[in-house]
């Protein structure tokens, strides 16, 4: 049984799943606000291996990318402090990031190096359901390393099945069609959306993530799937010199 | 072995669709219905309408005399510099739009590098009627400045990109980025043969019209349809596609590509992709690309705006791959070069990308009746400025 699936055995519901860039805001900052992260009360940390070209990701994640990379974070180095992370907390530790980075590094090897980081799994947006199916799911469960896939307003009804049947960490709502960074709240819209995909009773749980920033926004995600996901509200919070504790405790508290 | 597109939409090893599930819809959508679409007799007639009269194709090839006395073979210039907007982008740009139209979309959104491509979307965009945004680098803003005022004077807006080297590959990265917050609405006009299936396929299809035409004018001038070579620039590879689609499978005809080499393919300043990179994934498309060992894409140089760009069209990197194209660099020095050469000799100002392609006549050799055809893409009006710099017969 992975992190992911003894998470979800004893917690089904307000899930919270914190992102932030591996190597931000310094190189070594990472360790600590992970753990710091863990301790106040994040259930999962979703940690972006910061990419150059992060083609999904509103302006926050892109710079906070690019303070990271420029601070010389690099795959070794994150797969250091996943390793020191591990030794300090279970919490299930999910990478997010682009093929590209996993190609270039070698597919076995890093899916090897993740297992042996303490790594749980990864979320790769630009990385498809057929072309996983093809080429990537054995080496995935090889060395156990989960998946979550996303599906958007747009995804039809059949492909949330495929990706409800494929992922193996959780489902990753994306609230909607949309980049990461936005702070509206949750429309009409939305949670029309959200409804439609709890009366398919999917099996994986789910995470909705895209525009979850305060509390409010994440009271209302818990109601439509077993938790959230927040990633530039709290880049912005450490950008300004916040705490993780005291972001943690702004949205559970 | 065929060079063209399998019905995964790969070239051999590169291509595919490697597109986050925001995009999926819609690249879905083009995926199941360009060919079907862009085939009908309906869909053609106005395509070829609209080449015709607005456009002004079919577009003269031309034997250059000097040109070929200098370098010692049968040189042809086949001339999308005289293409209504000044390149060949607009084959593309008129055959996207009408697919838009076909398929409800009534917001365009393009990259542009160099500007042509822009400048061609807003042209397009102004005809139908239709709201256009351009991401452009913002270095390229600077670089390319009447291209610019052309967008705007259309009625496009013109959205600066500022991240990375704001460049080509961030304003394709905004673009991208647009296209997942307004799906409904909004079609991308991509300039090049780049990013996912069916995008390198269908603007493929677009340019080949360059070389359908060539095909009956090298016919109707030396007798035979077949050249000895073909010689392009390619930075994503649009108007290369372009030159030698009706040539692909025809192993007679030898294909020669220039990429920009910058200050020098070494000097760390390059956009010479084939040379440089390694496979990867850009612009949801498998290829070459210019990268660190960690996976980070690397930031390109090139004099032109329009060939500054990390990677290369999955259909190039094939033909690179196996043999079927020879590829070849031009630093930004050779490129100017010869772009003051075939001014003076020929009367015909190139823009500084297409300057590339011809910079390779001096590094290759050729027998005297060897037909070459250069596809002179663009016209260099966008790029006086430059010229003016480093002219020395302008200053």
């Amino acid at each position: 049984m992975n992190r992911f699936d003894i998470l979800f055995k004893q917690k089904a519901a307000r899930v919270l799943n914190i992102y932030t860039t591996a190597g931000y805001p310094t190189l070594e900052s990472t360790v600590d606000t992970v753990t710091a992260l863990t301790a106040a009360g994040a259930d999962i940390i979703e940690l972006g291996m910061p990419y150059s070209d992060p083609l999904a990701d509103g302006t926050t994640i892109q710079e906070s990318s690019q303070v990271a990379l420029a601070n010389g974070m690099t795959l070794e180095t994150l797969f250091a402090q996943a390793n020191a992370i591990r030794t300090q907390t279970d919490a299930p530790i999910i990478l997010m990031g682009y093929l590209n980075q996993m190609l270039q590094y070698g597919t076995e090897a890093f899916l090897s190096q993740a297992q042996q980081s303490g790594i749980d799994g990864l979320i790769i947006p630009d990385l498809p359901m057929d072309i996983y199916v093809e080429d990537y799911e054995a080496l995935f469960k090889q060395y156990e390393q989960g998946i979550a896939f996303l599906v958007t307003p747009e995804t039809s009804a059949e492909r949330i099945r495929e990706a409800d049947r494929l992922s193996t960490a959780f489902l990753y709502i994306v609230s909607k069609s949309n980049i990461t960074g936005g702070s509206s709240g949750l429309d009409d819209g939305q949670l029309a959306y959200f409804k439609t995909l709890e009366e398919m009773n999917l099996e994986t749980p789910k995470l909705i993530g895209f525009g979850i920033h305060d509390k409010v926004t994440f009271d209302t995600a818990c109601q439509y799937g077993n938790g959230a996901i927040i990633g530039s509200a709290f880049i912005r919070h450490l950008g300004k010199g916040g705490s993780p504790k005291d972001f943690v405790s702004s949205i559970i508290g | 072995m065929t060079y063209n597109i399998n019905t995964k939409g790969f070239y051999g090893q590169f291509g595919g669709a490697f597109i986050p599930e925001m995009l999926h819809s819609n690249i879905e959508r083009l995926q199941k219905n360009y060919r079907e679409i862009t085939g009908s007799p309906a869909f053609k007639a106005e395509f070829d309408n609209l080449m015709r009269d607005y456009v002004g194709r079919p577009s003269p090839l031309y034997f250059a005399p000097n040109l070929s006395k200098l370098y010692g073979a049968q040189i042809y210039l086949k001339r999308e510099d005289l293409n209504h907007t000044g390149s060949h982008k607009i084959n593309n740009t008129i055959g996207q739009i009408l697919l838009a139209k076909h398929i409800g979309k009534t917001r365009i959104i393009a990259e542009t590098g160099a500007g042509q491509h822009g400048v061609a979307t807003a042209t397009v965009c102004a005809l139908m009627g239709i709201e256009c945004l351009v991401y452009m680098g913002a270095t390229d803003i600077k670089r390319q400045a009447p291209n610019v005022s052309r967008m705007k004077m259309l009625g496009a807006k013109v959205i600066p990109a500022t991240s990375g080297s704001q460049t080509l590959k961030d304003a394709t990265n905004e673009a991208i980025r647009d296209w997942i917050n307004n799906p409904v609405d909004t079609h991308y006009i991509i300039g090049s043969v780049v990013g996912p299936h069916p995008y390198p396929d269908m603007v493929a299809r677009f340019q080949s019209v360059i070389s359908e035409e060539m095909k009956w004018q090298l016919k109707a001038q030396t007798g035979n349809e077949n050249p000895d070579y073909i010689l392009a620039c390619v930075g994503g590879g649009s108007n290369a596609a372009g030159a030698i689609y009706h040539y692909i499978d025809e192993p007679s005809v030898k294909i020669a590509l220039t990429e920009a080499a910058g200050k020098g393919i070494d000097s760390g300043h390059s956009a010479a992709t084939s040379v440089l990179g390694s496979v990867g994934i850009i612009h949801g498309s498998k290829t070459m690309l210019m990268q660190t060992p960690d996976g980070q894409i690397v930031e390109p140089y090139s004099i032109s705006a329009g060939l500054d760009y990390p990677g290369i069209g999955p259909m190039h990197a094939h033909l690179i791959e196996s043999g079927r194209a020879q590829v070849y660099s031009a630093t930004d020095t050779e490129a100017l070069d010869a772009a003051f050469e075939l001014s003076r000799i020929e009367g015909i100002i190139p823009a500084l990308e297409t300057a590339h392609g011809f910079a390779v006549l001096k590094k290759m050799t050729f027998k005297p009746d060897d037909v070459v055809v250069i596809n002179l893409s663009g016209r260099g009006d966008k790029d006086l400025a430059t010229y003016i710099q480093h002219d020395p017969n302008v200053q």
